[in-house]
């Protein structure tokens, strides 16, 4: 059994005959503003690691459409229970660029207060939960959320992220379980870029497919182009409803590829081949939907300046205000361990504090991964 | 694959100056050449060489079959051990960072370390389960722990920390000999610190024998990976400002422990600071402490104290001020004095 790959942008930029989602043109240039916004942070983000001024970095270039799509499928009420390679739904969720830049650096502009590396974003009133680097524990999460929101009679939908490599964690077996058996309403989106820093996914697993292990849970499975931003909208606006009609999850896997290296500690010159990697630039997302956009006329220069160096521009002066924020207090690492400190944490901030005030006490820190 | 070992591999004399990494990567490849049961695998061990580069150019010397790319399972990983350790190979199991190995841990703690209890000895689990462990990379809370309490806290297992390329690579060299499974936890910040002589060839360093890592009469450090070179500064800092002479012990194996040396050094100081990254609660220090104060209380001429990692989750942008550094170790060994 092999599952057809679901696509509705042409080579052309064309849409295939009554598969158009027929967004309004407002939309489709937001999408667009979104996906360029997303690739300048990203730029503006290994920058500042290889001039290090933060401490690391990790890139989702190439994948603009794959999440961005997906999210922007779904109510502003609707939960993510996010991987780390999907910086654009923050941009499609309004959170300012200030606060997603000084996460990077850690200091007290971080809505997380410095407690994680760079690239580990939490935004509540986003409904973006904490984001972990253990590969695949969100997975339960989105189905326990689900399982919760569908107890308390809400019509919450929740979309959580994985990579191909996330498919082999114990969490993809649980959670797609769990949402299956309780008909969770929960959207598994599984990013398949090719590669899990050096194991290629054909590597990972023996499947066909990532989508076809839906069918062994018991819920359906669908494979999308993931560079085609209009493809992976409407296939997972098909799951969003359907998962909020009470039929369950369903699991989606976004075709597409990792352009850059794992991380900004990666090389992947060291173990890819170039030949492929350069087969997959041509199918660059952004520029697919630049080509869409301009059949619809709805692409010209001025718009892609106002897009592109527009958003260099903002993501500046966010950087510019992030950096200079001071950095978190030393007393402030004790804090949020329990709700109230217990009274061996206070002993030991003030260990600390009497340290400090002697003078001289920091230790010697190399950098990532050495 | 055959069950044969090969007599040698170990033709190669001398020594030659090597960094933690490269020469826990000169252990395998030692092995792999004695020994064709050894095997190496886990993730972006094979063509990419780690992450680290512990295992770099395995692969292409060994061959897949030999060294080889998993998919992203710790339980994989660590499951498919305890079969092929218990079908009869030398498995070598490496974890990308320690803080990802709890997919796995019921692997380990119910499975390889038990398998030979359970069995009345009929089957064993000659496996060892290396894994970069610890601070001081930027790592931020899940590329920076230090859990090795949870490990010394299983019977069955054995648990080895490195703090020298030398050590690193004759630890490792037993470790693979060794017929009980055994955590390797290699301190991840010194990979390439400090670099060293290492003997090329075979080299076997016996498990559960600590090492004085600097002689001294006042005060008693004991230590273990990473935490070793601080508390060489700390040991200056001591002798510079109040003249204190320390020795330095290097516990190398926290389980099987060496308590003989512990002894020995703290009877003849009457003092002792225990230093790691851990947090305080719970950590391996604490169980020193209470070796000490069982066997040695009439010595001590000073309270017991510990210096280690606070008691919370492992802070990013704090990680400077959560790690021991040499002045809270020299502060730590002033108390022991002044208290
Ligand atoms: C449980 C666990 N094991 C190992 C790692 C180290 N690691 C970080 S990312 C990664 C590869 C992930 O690949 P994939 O799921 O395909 O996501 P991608 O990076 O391609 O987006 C690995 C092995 C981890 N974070 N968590
Ligand atoms: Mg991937």
């Amino acid at each position: 059994m092999s599952l057809e790959l679901l696509t509705i942008l042409d080579k052309n930029g064309k849409a295939q005959k009554g598969k158009d989602p027929n967004l309004p043109p407002e939309e489709l240039k937001k999408l667009y503003r979104l996906m360029v916004a997303t690739r300048a942070l990203d730029d503006r983000g290994l920058a500042l690691q290889r001039q290090g001024r933060i401490g690391f970095y990790l890139q989702s270039t190439g994948q603009e459409a794959s999440h961005i799509g997906a999210a922007y499928a779904m109510k502003a009420s609707d939960w993510l229970f996010p991987a780390y390679r999907q910086p654009g739904i923050l941009l499609l969720r309004d959170v300012p660029y200030e606060k997603i830049i000084a996460e990077w650096f850690g200091n007290s502009g971080d809505t997380s207060k410095g407690r994680q590396m760079p690239v580990h974003y939490s935004f509540r009133q986003a409904n973006f939960v904490s984001i972990s680097s253990p590969i695949g524990t969100q997975l339960t999460h989105a189905a326990g959320a689900g399982m919760a929101a569908k107890a308390r009679g809400d019509d919450t939908v929740f979309m959580t992220f994985c990579g191909d490599g996330g498919t082999s964690s114990n969490d993809f077996h649980s959670g797609l379980n769990f949402a299956a058996v309780y008909k969770a309403p929960v959207v598994f989106i599984c990013e398949n870029n090719g590669w899990a820093i050096s194991v290629a996914s054909k590597n990972q697993t023996a499947s066909e497919s990532m989508a076809i292990k839906a069918d062994a849970y018991g819920m359906p499975g669908v494979r999308v182009d993931g560079n085609d931003i209009l493809a992976v909208y409407r296939v997972c606006k098909e799951a969003i409803d359907r998962a909020r009609r009470g039929e369950g999850p369903t699991l989606v896997e976004t075709v597409t590829y990792r352009i850059a290296s794992h991380s900004s500690s990666d090389d992947a010159d060291r173990y890819r081949d170039k030949k492929e990697f350069e087969a997959w630039q041509k199918k660059d997302p952004i520029q697919r939907f630049k080509t869409y956009l301009k059949h619809k006329k709805l692409w010209n220069e001025a718009f892609e300046k106002e897009c592109v160096v527009g958003a260099k521009e903002e993501i500046m002066a966010a950087t510019k205000v992030a950096e200079a924020l001071p950095p978190m207090g030393p007393e402030s690492m004790f804090d949020d361990v329990y709700m109230n400190q217990t009274p061996g944490l206070k002993a030991q901030r003030k260990e600390l504090h009497d340290l400090m005030l002697k003078g001289g006490v920091g230790a010697e820190i190399g950098h990532f991964p050495l | 694959m055959t069950a044969t070992k090969k007599k040698s591999g170990a033709d190669a004399t001398g020594t030659k100056v090597m960094t933690m990494l490269e020469a826990i990567n000169d252990a395998m490849r030692t092995e792999m050449a004695n020994d064709d049961r050894v095997v190496v695998f886990g993730e972006d061990v094979g063509k990419k060489g780690g992450v680290f580069g512990t295992t770099a150019g395995l692969h292409e010397e060994f061959g897949e079959a030999r060294c080889f790319d998993t998919p992203l399972s710790e339980c994989g990983i660590l499951g498919a051990g305890v079969g092929m350790a218990l079908y009869g190979l030398r498995p070598i199991a490496e974890i990308q960072f320690l803080d990802f190995i709890y997919p796995g841990f019921d692997q380990i703690v119910s499975e390889a370390a038990k398998m030979r209890y359970r069995s009345g000895g009929e089957y064993t689990c000659p496996m060892v389960i290396r894994s970069p462990y610890g601070g001081g990379i930027r790592g931020g809370h899940y590329h920076s722990q230090s859990s090795e309490a949870y490990f010394c806290h299983t019977p069955g297992l054995k648990v080895v920390i490195p703090s020298t390329p030398a050590d690193a690579k004759g630890l490792l060299i037993a470790s693979i000999r060794d017929e009980d499974p055994v955590m390797f936890l290699e301190p991840k910040a010194i990979y390439r610190h400090a670099k060293d002589e290492v003997p090329l060839g075979e080299h076997v360093v016996e498990l559960g024998r600590a090492r004085i890592a600097r002689e001294g009469t006042d005060v008693t450090i004991l230590c273990y990976g990473a935490m070793v070179p601080v508390c060489q500064k700390a040991a200056d800092l001591a002798m510079e400002e109040h003249g204190r002479s320390c020795e330095i012990v290097d516990l190398r194996t926290l389980v099987p422990l060496d308590e003989q040396t512990i002894l020995a050094s703290v009877k003849k100081t009457g003092r002792v600071v225990i230093v790691y990254e851990a947090p305080k609660t719970g950590g391996f220090g604490g169980e020193l402490s209470a070796i000490i104060a069982e066997k040695a209380i009439e010595y001590m001429e000073g309270p017991i104290v510990r210096v280690a990692g606070f008691d919370t989750p492992f802070p990013y942008a704090l990680e400077h001020l959560y790690m021991p550094d040499p002045k809270r170790v020299a502060a730590g060994i002033e108390k022991t004095f002044v208290w």
